[in-house]
């Protein structure tokens, strides 16, 4: 069951699951994350779009504390029921954590199994370390318990497998099933049904939804794929260069964006548009590697809106409780989430 | 667009006329496994299961199907890399199955492959402009630096970057890069596999109008293999859904997506997330439930 957060300086509000306030990931000197703020409330599903290094990992990774060898997060990241910082917390205590209240599904089901172990012990494994369940006969009934949940069939052959008998999608299911073994407050789940087939996929995210709901866990969901991030998530933030351009409720966010990014990002992401000439909407140039994008707006020198002022950074304009944008040129607000061109050039110089 | 009667005339075809750019015919691909007992020999695994179809000159045909569904043995049989088991296939009308690697020369020149990964499909101790520049080194065709920039500018890279190392360039650009290569040859056939999957979204768009302009300034043929629906919906004129080694639906494109007839294309288009369908409510629980 979901653990009734503690009200104290960790959480703001009594249904808060996961503050993260001013969130930054160095390497060296390079920032590649930068003053990230969001909160997760218990039973929210959210979502965190971007592209390959906009940052959106490695957020994930810092509330998990799984950051690679030499980089350094700083900023907080508080979690309902923890009574520590989890930015800086040394490894023994994050221990205690992981599992627990918070669980992770990542991309790669394979990875993410020891392949030497039989599922049902994997499973069991979680709920003994963690001493939620009293003794080993236990645990193994419930690990039962939870691979029908995921809906593998025939659940007590299947605790009896190996990894490398099931497919990709079963090993993904075992994967949540250990993920939601100990009712996690929070659930990350990292690109999870991004190397699946469609109708896999399907499968997998109706999982994690139910999964969730059942516990009125709280979710992030990172992911680089609008439509399946409209599908599971009641609230998406749009990540680009290291920070949050863009937040608030996914229908407002695909239908009325107001960043020129996420603008683009969905006018590029259509493919039932195109021009008189049968062309797609594109963004000009490519994604610059990570800790490489410019000063000031991180979108500016891809984006056909900007001027000199974009040099410095834009502030965060607030459009509501967990929504807003940065940008100085923002799209009108009411204007569909295409890339057509608007009346901007009254801003320039 | 009627289908071409699925005959492979034996004449040498020139290339244009009405002759198919490709026709496969029954093609059926059997696998034997590793043992993995001493006992038996492992069952045998059918990848393709009597395959049949025809494209004709010029068009943009779309092969769809999920992991294992047998779309990549289709396409290394296509391109002469693997030989069906049963059947037979035809590129510009001239039968390609029974021939030894020496014989398939006029293969190679005239169909060309663009693979997913764009990372460890070029190689990374080769310069770019040696690169684009190996197939024509393979047949012998000179002016290979005239014909390495122009290939360069058709793709929209800069001509400095034949001077550079793959690593240096972004996931579109190297994609880029090996559209160039293909290319090269000036062949008539391009067969994709996967091209965009493994790029950012703001990107793809790029390469899909990239690879629409070529096909149409080069009149090419383009055989479009993806897991994406929408892609395909998108880039070709004709689909063929694949499903455990068999076509289970063909037609144009638009009559597939709009009013599909085998339950395993309605599926997987029900399954299908897309922004639209989400912004009206469509939840996971829907898309799972065809």
């Amino acid at each position: 069951m979901t653990p009734v957060p503690e009200t104290g300086p960790a959480a703001a509000a009594p249904d808060d699951v996961l503050a993260v306030r001013n969130l930054g990931v160095t390497v060296g000197g390079r920032k590649l994350v930068e003053d990230v703020d969001f909160t997760i409330r218990a039973g929210e599903r959210v979502g965190l779009i971007g592209e390959s290094g906009s940052g959106k990992s490695l957020t994930a990774l810092s509330v998990m504390g799984l950051l690679p060898e030499g980089l350094r997060a700083s900023g907080s990241v508080r979690l309902a029921g923890v009574d520590h910082d989890l930015v800086g917390a040394d490894e023994a205590r994050m221990s205690r954590v992981r599992g627990k209240e918070i669980a992770m599904v990542f991309q790669e089901p394979m990875t993410a199994l020891n392949p030497t172990m039989r599922v049902g012990r994997q499973i069991a494994e979680v709920l003994l370390i963690h001493r939620t369940r009293p003794d080993r006969a236990s645990a193994r009934a419930a690990a039962v318990e939870l691979l029908a949940q995921v809906g593998l069939p025939d659940p007590e052959a299947a605790a009896h497998a190996y990894p490398h008998q099931f497919s990709g999608g079963q090993r993904q299911r075992v994967v949540l099933a250990i993920a939601l073994a100990n009712d996690p407050a929070l659930l990350v789940c990292d690109e999870p049904t991004t190397a699946l087939d469609v109708t896999v996929q399907a499968r997998v995210l109706d999982l994690v939804v139910r999964g969730v709901q059942e516990r009125r866990s709280a979710m992030l969901f990172i992911t680089h794929d609008l439509a399946v991030v409209a599908t599971v998530c009641e609230r998406v933030m749009v990540m680009y260069g290291g920070r949050l351009v863009e937040s608030g409720p996914v229908q407002e966010v695909f239908t009325r964006p107001r960043h020129r990014y996420t603008q683009g990002l969905i006018g590029a992401s259509d493919l039932t548009v195109v021009d008189d000439r049968g062309r797609l909407a594109t963004i000009p140039g490519s994604v610059p590697a990570a800790g490489r994008f410019p000063a000031g707006c991180v979108f500016r020198n891809r984006c056909e809106h900007a001027t000199d002022g974009c040099a410095t950074r834009p502030d965060w304009v607030p459009t509501g409780p967990d929504s807003g944008y940065a940008c100085f040129h923002p799209a009108p607000d009411g204007a569909p989430g295409t890339g057509t061109p608007t009346n901007q050039e009254a801003g320039r110089g | 667009m009627a289908e071409q009667p699925t005959s492979t005339p034996l004449a040498p075809g020139p290339g244009t006329g009405p002759v198919d750019a490709i026709s496969v015919r029954d093609v059926t691909r059997v696998y034997r496994r590793p043992r993995t007992s001493l006992r038996h020999a492992s069952p045998p695994v059918h990848a393709l299961r009597g395959v049949s179809f025809a494209i004709p000159q010029g068009q943009r045909f779309g092969i769809v199907g999920e992991s294992g569904c047998g779309k990549s043995t289709l396409l290394r049989i296509l391109a002469g890399l693997d030989r069906p088991t049963g059947g037979s296939v035809a590129i510009d009308g001239r039968d390609i199955t029974g021939l030894r690697e020496r014989q398939l020369k006029f293969v190679r020149e005239r169909l060309q492959l663009v693979f997913q990964d764009p990372m460890s499909s070029l190689d990374p101790r080769m310069r770019v402009g040696d690169i684009v520049a190996e197939p024509l080194a393979a047949q012998r065709q000179g002016n290979r630096r005239e014909r390495v920039a122009e290939l360069l500018e058709a793709v929209g890279l800069r001509a400095d970057a034949a001077d550079r190392y793959p690593h240096q360039f972004s996931g579109g650009q190297r994609q880029r890069i090996s559209i160039a290569r293909a290319l090269a040859p000036r062949p008539k056939i391009i067969v994709a596999d996967e091209p965009v999957s493994a790029l950012d979204v703001s990107v793809r768009a790029q390469v899909l109008n990239l690879i629409a302009d070529l096909v149409d300034e080069l009149s090419l043929t383009l055989v479009f293999v993806s897991h994406d629906l929408s892609v395909v919906r998108h880039v070709c004129d004709r689909v063929a859904v694949m499903h455990a080694g068999q076509i289970v639906e063909t037609g144009s494109t638009e009559q597939v997506y709009e009013d599909p007839q085998h339950s395993y294309t309605r599926r997987l288009i029900a399954a299908v997330p897309t922004l639209g369908k989400a912004l009206s409510g469509v939840s996971a629980a829907d898309l799972n439930r065809e």
